[in-house]
């Protein structure tokens, strides 16, 4: 089952006749196409190298194969009351992966189209849903991962413990390393008892007012475990012991909504199915997701036109904007934080990038991280950075 | 004067360009002078330093960085020097540079919910600058009056609280370091996340070896509105353990869940009074917070899990003083074992927390096998073990069982699917057991990881990550949770 994976990976970086190594494109479940820069090279498909090999409960940990289709390990933990509390997105994709056609990837899938996305490009990619407001990245729940280096070395890093600072926090860096790094065989991850209750409220409110209020109850010892402000409408998730929420109810008013609705608009918020995230306007009107402290008030954000929506707290701000990236990256930076080139057609991703560009002092660190793991640069060149 | 170690030649050389960056009085070199630095709190080591630097700001820390990156002078920085695994230990061809004078609190923004500071503040410092606004740092070490963000950013330290609010690396924002080369780098920033390789993650816990820290921005979180914390006792340890697990079975992260077995209770309670019960062969401390009448809730779940699982007494802390004299006690459990021996050496395996009751059964043998004492105190939510051996370096001999001793425990946490320390680092203590915790391979690629940041090998070298020779000479077989890592692959 593995040696499969290890036998190509060893194939690509011995290279062919000519010696030169030969780039791969680590294939998922093909949900998160859309994200980060478009990247040449064969496609290797890791979905073989599946399943949960442990997971118990009263420990809080699971630890499964990267090929695990993220809707299986999350039915799992339900059936033990439990969940990967930062909530990730698995955004649609095709059922099944198809030979790379000619014209660059695909645009973007229209959102949460079926179950495709897997364990290894959730890690991967690294993104987290409305829950990381409260409890935190996908970085913060890996205890531990086993990879296949550049060089087809299986090498094994952090454990299945909560607490463990032996060597460099390998396993961490993996996350969000967009499988540039190396393939992720193996992961294991903190799980968390999902909350006994859930309620959702909706206020009216500008946009100032929304970011000045988040952050005022972020102040406060409040059960608040999501948010979405757009267009004059804010969602607020209290989860918690069912005491908890009514007294932080109380306490901050708004409209209750009826749980199935309330469920339905978590879900379009983290699949991006809401209309703001209009999957077929990204290529007309690029997504720019803008992560910048909770604080930065609307006005900061003056020099990007178009609309916009509001997540965690505040420190999440999504623009469909057509403004220029050099101007939406300022603003970022400015504002204390970074910008992603979200959706957009291949061309404008990779003419303009998909990531803040680096200081020099933290990009030569980036190469030679890479240079560390991936000594021949096998996997999935350029589809973080073009440098590497 | 002419102490093993020092070069005083190379001393007067490199403390010539060095007086030209900074004032006289941030220099050391007599031996007087330098010899509070010759350990941190892993006191069975240590060396004298060639010079001790003191900058008071982030321009210092770069002249003293790119000379001493210039003269090829290996640097190791220091905060209060509380670690446990000799980290921050000197080295006798090297500067000890030392960040406890940077301790200014930059900003704190209760808004944002976040402190900027630099890395001498001590970890206690924070919440205290915090506690008008409702808000403190969470991770609470138990050195916290004492030990610095720096420091805990470097160890990626933990406290009691950690099961529900997290270690360092879950609660700091933002590290501003330098490189040996002298260069500023941002890792992660006062966003939620960071553009590029989580490189935040990985200068959390890197024992100082990657860059100099010189401010931290962390996060602040509000003060629960009221917290209670139930004691109970055990007449069985393993029963204790059985009883954290369904704890968290039960669907509770309770904000503290620690234990104490009866050597460390007798211990503790002499020094602390904190009212424990001395005839149970095992007491649990188990914390609730939030709002009273879910806190009230909660500790009524938990009390009916503590009393299935065969809890032979249960006391509720009735106030905010008890409850913190409940805590008072364990949180002084190193000092309060100090006092009933002349020494102890502190270990620091986490296991998964099922493999408790096998654990301490070894331990128990272990006692016997080495005739040393050892009390127990866990981070029992996270199945953090402190074992702490009781010894007498005077006692011929008493050192030498001591380090196999601590040596198997170790070796017996890796075999038990754990790791060799959860929060108080490598250092130069355990670096042996790296090589059996992990291949060579993977050290390799750790290694990789160091030259990425320091080429040279410049910054706190000879800590963590062991070379291949010295697995080689220390024989380690790389066995993981007892068995060969991949048996299914070739070995090479
Ligand atoms: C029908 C179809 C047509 C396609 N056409 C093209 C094309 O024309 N041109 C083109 O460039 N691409 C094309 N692709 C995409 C490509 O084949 C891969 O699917 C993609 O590059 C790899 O990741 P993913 O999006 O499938 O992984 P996801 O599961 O979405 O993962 C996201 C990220 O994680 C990485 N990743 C996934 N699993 C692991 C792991 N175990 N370890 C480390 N990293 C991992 C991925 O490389 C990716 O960076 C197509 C895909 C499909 C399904
Ligand atoms: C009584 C006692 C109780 C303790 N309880 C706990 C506990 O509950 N939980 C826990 O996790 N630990 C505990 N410790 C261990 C210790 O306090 C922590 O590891 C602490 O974080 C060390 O901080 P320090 O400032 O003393 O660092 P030092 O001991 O000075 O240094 C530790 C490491 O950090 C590096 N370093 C220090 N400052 C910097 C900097 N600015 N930039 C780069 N590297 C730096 C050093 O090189 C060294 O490798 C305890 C120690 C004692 C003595």
């Amino acid at each position: 089952m593995l040696s499969p994976l290890v036998d190509a990976v060893r194939a690509a970086a011995a290279g062919g006749g000519d010696g030169k190594a030969r780039a791969l494109r680590i294939a998922g479940g093909g949900s998160k196409d859309f994200y980060g820069r478009p990247t040449a090279g064969e496609p290797l498909d890791v979905r073989g190298y599946a399943g949960i090999v442990a997971y118990e409960p009263t420990e809080l940990v699971v630890t499964a194969r990267c090929g695990t289709p993220l809707a299986e390990l999350e039915a799992t933990l339900a059936a033990s009351g439990q969940m990967l509390a930062f909530e990730p997105p698995h955004f649609g994709g095709p059922p099944d992966l198809q030979p790379p056609h000619s014209g660059g990837p695909p645009g973007p899938q229209p959102p949460y189209s079926g179950a495709t996305a897997t364990v290894g490009g959730m890690v991967a990619a690294g993104l987290g849903g409305p829950r990381r407001q409260a409890a935190g990245a996908l970085r913060d729940f890996v205890l531990g991962v086993t990879i296949l280096d550049g060089r087809g070395e299986v090498l094994s890093f952090g454990g299945q413990v909560m607490k463990n600072v032996a060597g460099y926090d390998v396993s961490r860096l993996m996350a969000g390393s967009l499988g540039t790094l190396g393939i992720i065989l193996e992961v294991s991850l903190k799980t968390l008892p999902c909350p006994v209750m859930e309620e959702t409220l909706q206020f009216e409110m500008p946009e100032d007012k929304a970011i000045a209020t988040l952050n005022r109850w972020a102040g406060q010892p409040l059960p608040v475990t999501a948010s979405a402000w757009c267009a004059g409408e804010l969602h607020v998730r209290l989860s918690g012991a069912p005491v908890a929420v009514s007294a932080a109810r109380e306490r901050m008013g708004g409209v209750r909504i009826d749980a199935d609705a309330a469920q339905r608009f978590w879900l379009s918020i983290r699949e991006q199915s809401a209309v703001f995230f209009g999957a077929e306007d990204a290529l007309v009107r690029p997504l720019w997701r803008l992560s910048v402290p909770s604080t930065t008030p609307a006005a900061a954000l003056d020099r990007i036109e178009g609309a916009r929506l509001i997540e965690w707290g505040g420190a999440l701000r999504w623009a469909a904007s057509g403004t220029d990236a050099a101007t939406i990256r300022d603003v970022a930076a400015k504002a204390g934080g970074h910008a992603t080139l979200f959706r957009a057609e291949a061309g404008l991703r990779e003419r303009i990038g998909v990531f803040q560009p680096l200081a020099p002092a933290a990009l030569a660190i980036h190469r030679q991280l890479k240079a560390a793991f991936d000594p021949h640069g096998i996997f999935n060149p350029g589809r973080m950075y073009a440098e590497f | 004067m002419g102490d093993p170690g020092v070069n005083i030649e190379r001393q007067a050389q490199v403390r010539a360009r060095l007086a030209a960056l900074l004032p006289a009085e941030s220099i050391l070199f007599e031996r007087e002078d330098t010899r509070p630095y010759e350990c941190d709190g892993l006191s069975a080591y240590r060396q004298q330093p060639m010079l001790v630097v003191l900058p008071a700001n982030e321009d210092e820390v770069r002249a003293v960085l790119v000379a001493c990156h210039d003269m090829r002078v290996p640097v190791v920085p220091r905060g209060a020097g509380t670690g446990l695994s000799g980290g921050a230990l000197p080295m006798g061809d090297g500067v000890l540079l030392s960040l406890a004078r940077m301790k200014k609190i930059l900003s704190l923004d209760p808004a944002a919910r976040m402190a900027r500071v630099q890395p001498g503040v001590r970890n206690l410092a924070i919440s205290e600058a915090a506690a008008p606004y409702g808000l403190y740092y969470a991770p609470d070490p138990s050195s916290q009056i004492a030990c610095t963000i720096g420091g805990n950013v470097a160890e990626n330290s933990g406290g009691v609280h950690c099961l529900k609010y997290g270690l360092t690396v879950h609660n700091v924002a933002r590290v501003r370091g330098l490189t040996i080369a002298g260069e500023v780098v941002e890792f992660g920033s006062e966003a939620l996340d960071a553009a590029g390789y989580d490189l935040l993650a990985l200068m959390i816990g890197s024992e100082g070896m990657l860059a100099v820290v010189t401010e931290v921005s962390v996060r602040l979180v509000p003060k629960p509105e009221t917290a209670r914390c139930i004691m109970a006792s055990f007449d069985d340890v393993e029963r204790a353990g059985d009883a954290v697990a369904g704890i968290i079975a039960a669907g509770i992260i309770p904000a503290g869940l620690e234990m104490m077995d009866q050597a460390a209770t007798r211990a503790v309670e002499a020094f602390a009074h904190a009212g424990y019960d001395l005839e149970a062969k095992a007491l649990l401390l188990c914390e609730a917070d939030g709002n009273p009448e879910e806190v009230a809730g909660e500790i009524a779940r938990m009390s009916e899990v503590l009393q299935r699982q065969g809890a032979t007494a249960i006391r509720v802390s009735r106030s905010e003083a008890e409850r913190l004299l409940f805590w008072a006690g364990r949180k002084a459990a190193f000092p309060a074992v100090g006092r009933i021996s002349p020494d102890y050496y502190c270990m620091d395996g986490t296991i998964p927390r099922k493999r408790l009751g096998e654990m301490l059964r070894f331990i128990a043998a272990m006692e016997a096998k080495y005739g040393l004492r050892c009390p127990n105190v866990f981070h029992a939510g996270d199945g953090n073990l402190h074992p702490l051996i009781l010894f007498d370096a005077n006692v011929p001999d008493e050192l030498h069982r001591t380090e196999q001793f601590a040596a198997e425990v170790l070796e017996k946490c890796i075999a038990l699917g754990g790791t060799i320390t959860g929060e108080h680092g490598v250092g130069i203590e355990k670096i042996n057991q790296m090589c059996v915790q992990f291949s060579a391979s993977e050290l390799a690629l750790m290694r990789g990881v160091k030259a990425a940041f320091d080429p040279d090998g410049l910054l706190n070298p000879a800590k963590n990550i062991p070379t291949l020779h010295r697995c080689a000479e220390h024989g380690g077989m790389h066995v993981r949770a007892g068995r060969l890592a991949h048996p299914e692959l070739p070995r090479f």
